[in-house]
């Protein structure tokens, strides 16, 4: 027995559609107006700094309230130098978790090997600046720091990054704080991602006698490159903005150094110090205009990520 | 049923609104140093009369600008603001609390209060110019002690602080060089150095790199057991932080109420005096749209002179003299005014009440 729909119901039931569809639509809107207003005010509040800075605002180390003399070179270089310390330790060993989860770790060590992972990734980041302050940094400074003086100090070339006194603070401190914060998001998106390769391929690798390492690198890799640029990109955009844990052991000074051992500063710390005393219209305006600049940073990240991935689409065109 | 809701409904705004309406809250905001003591007062006030404070410690920079903007009763700041910056927004301005400022260093062998040092020599430590605890400049201070043969690491404050500002105003005071290469504010270039976040970062920066050196508000150095120096004064003695001397430099300061308490109290004469001394002040508007309330806020610092001196000393604040007290309260009857220029606070009617 068919049931016959009435035309006032059909019409009750398009207008709700339509009413769903305009509400998340506006929801949607919602976001890209406050994207806009973000930029909006963040480009206004730092007129007054680019009308007096200008250009060389981005290439002057000098960062003096006094004179009221600002430039964002070494914020710039701490912000960009700790995330590539953090990005070169993280994605060897995340990408060595995933690997161990997904293809070598024993089954009924995954799952509680994988939440443990996932509980890292939700400790907040205040947690991992006291840790880095009061139990990393002193450890740093009489094992680590003596070490790689030791080993890599006379070493041409690459030996003047490990100059200085062994304070346990500084950028290294901070990069590879940063290092162990973005393992756990970085590694639980390889993790996820590795676990969709369809076991057909693996296994037919596996049946024309490769290696794990070959299945992995020939196989695995190459099925879910994309997915781990993203995951990567995920890492390197929390290196790049974060504040508490990076202010704790980077040692917020206004400096250029060629050491690693040396305190440096990043954007999001010099925010997080100076903000609320800062007093003058420039001193805030520089300071937002810092944030300004970390927002294009990460805008250009996420770009230069995106283009990649469609480049690495269109290859994977041709080759097949 | 519905109709039960909406009753519930209405009676639960009308409390609400009545709730807010009877409490007449004070609401303060700006320097994080007089924090914990306005928290104390603030918390034994309530007790004793029903009047809550809500202070928020969000630095002297945020408070000026709370106050300027009108968002809070008063705003708090520990650098003064001069007289022309408050004749400019109508604002006046009295101190509450004292505190000092103390070098604090890390050296083996060398216990609290054991190491000599000038301005001068502070100073050039600071800028760089003496690198080496051994230096001569140094060991002349301090012929009696074996000071090690080892570089100085230099702690300073990362965040905008008042404690920055005493500090670096005195080292202006006491060298020319630093005063025009560096100078005075609640953040400055520093020449060399770690910056450690707050208080409490620079003291744990001091505890972990030896041969440092850096600087705390005194509150930290007795609960951290940090090595303090001996500083000469401006009269060459030799002092140590205590809290004689924050109270001989405050004695020896010459308060005017007519620019609105602007006094830093460093490197200032008297043979007790410590030399990195200053006062956190309180700022309000001079005319005030609502005068009942304004009066709540005189009366909440009224008492906390009369009664909370015992808590700041617990504290490690340093009370204000009596004189100074006096100063002050003519001071808010001469300057905070209602809508028609009548004089809110009188010092003679809140002497006869108890």
């Amino acid at each position: 027995m068919s049931k016959i729909i009435s035309a006032a119901k059909l019409t009750r039931q398009r207008l709700l559609d339509q009413l769903f569809q305009k509400t998340t639509w506006f929801f949607t809107v919602i976001v890209l107006v406050l994207l806009v207003a973000l930029i909006g005010s963040l480009v206004v509040g730092s007129l007054p700094a680019i009308k007096t800075f200008g250009f060389n605002f981005l290439i002057s180390p000098e960062w003096n309230p006094v004179t009221e003399q600002f430039g964002a070179l070494v914020p710039i270089v701490g912000t960009l130098v700790t995330a590539i310390i953090a990005l070169s330790i993280g994605i060897p060993v995340s990408f060595g978790i995933a690997l161990f989860l997904t293809e070598l770790s024993p089954s009924w060590l995954r799952r509680p090997l994988g939440t443990a992972i996932e509980l890292l990734a939700g400790i907040p980041s205040i947690i991992y600046g006291m840790w880095g302050l009061f139990v990393f940094a002193p450890f740093f400074a009489s094992t680590v720091q003596p070490w790689l003086q030791n080993t890599f100090g006379d070493l041409p070339g690459i030996g003047f990054l490990f100059e200085g006194a062994f304070m346990g603070i500084g950028m290294l401190a901070a990069g590879i704080i940063l290092a162990i914060m973005v393992i756990p998001f970085i590694a639980a998106v390889m993790r996820d991602i590795f676990e969709i390769v369809p076991s057909m391929l693996k296994e037919s690798a596996y049946a024309f006698g490769a290696t794990t390492w070959e299945v992995i690198w020939n196989v695995v890799l190459p099925y879910t490159k994309s997915g781990v640029i993203g995951g990567i990109m995920l890492g390197l955009g929390r290196a790049l903005g974060e504040t508490m844990a990076v202010t704790f052991v980077i040692g917020n000074a206004h400096q250029l150094h060629a050491s690693l051992f040396m305190p440096g500063n990043s954007i999001a710390s010099a925010l997080a110090n100076e903000f609320t005393e800062a007093d003058g219209e420039l001193y805030t305006s520089a300071l937002i205009e810092l944030g300004l600049i970390l927002f294009l940073i990460t805008f250009v990240v996420l770009g230069c990520s995106k283009l990649l991935l469609i480049q690495l689409k269109k290859r994977e065109g041709v080759a097949t | 049923m519905r109709l039960h809701f909406f009753h519930a409904l209405a009676a639960a705004t009308a409390l609400l609104c009545a709730t807010i309406a009877t409490a007449a809250d004070i609401t303060g905001a700006g320097a994080t140093f007089p924090y914990p003591v306005y928290a104390k007062w603030a918390d034994r006030y309530h007790k004793e009369t029903g009047i809550r404070l809500n202070y928020q410690s969000i630095g002297s920079g945020g408070g000026i600008k709370q106050i300027k903007a009108r968002t809070v009763d008063f705003g708090a700041s520990d650098k003064p603001l001069t007289r022309e910056d408050l004749e400019k927004d109508g604002l006046t301005q009295f101190p509450t609390v004292l505190g000092g400022v103390v070098p604090i260093t890390n050296l083996e062998g060398i216990g609290e209060g054991q190491i000599k040092l000038t301005g001068k020599v502070l100073a050039d430590i600071f800028l760089g110019k003496i690198k080496r605890w051994d230096d001569a400049s140094i060991a002349a201070l301090n012929e009696d002690i074996v000071l090690p043969a080892s570089n100085i690491a230099i702690v300073h404050r990362a965040d905008g602080s008042g404690t920055t500002f005493l500090f670096t105003d005195y080292l202006s005071k006491v060298s020319p060089e630093w005063k025009a290469k560096v100078g005075a504010a609640t953040s400055v270039a520093w020449p060399i150095g770690t910056g450690g976040k707050g208080n409490e970062g620079v003291a744990n920066f001091v505890k972990r790199i030896k041969n440092s050196i850096g600087y705390v508000e005194a509150a930290y150095v007795k609960q951290n057991k940090l090595h303090y120096v001996q500083l000469q004064n401006l009269a060459g003695h030799y002092v140590l932080p205590t809290e004689e001397s924050f109270r001989a430099s405050a004695a020896n300061a010459e308060w005017d109420k007519d620019s609105g308490f602007y006094e830093i109290l460093t490197n200032k004469p008297g043979s007790g005096s410590w030399p990195i001394t200053g006062a956190t002040f309180v700022l309000m508007h001079k005319s005030q749209s609502k005068p009942a309330h304004a009066m709540q806020v005189l009366k909440f610092f009224e008492w906390a002179y009369a009664h909370g001196n015992h808590t700041a000393l617990e504290l490690d604040y340093i009370p204000l003299p009596d004189n100074l007290v006096a100063l002050i309260k003519t001071s808010w009857e001469a300057n905070i005014k209602d809508k028609d220029g009548r004089a809110i606070y009188t010092v003679s009617a809140s002497a006869n009440s108890p």
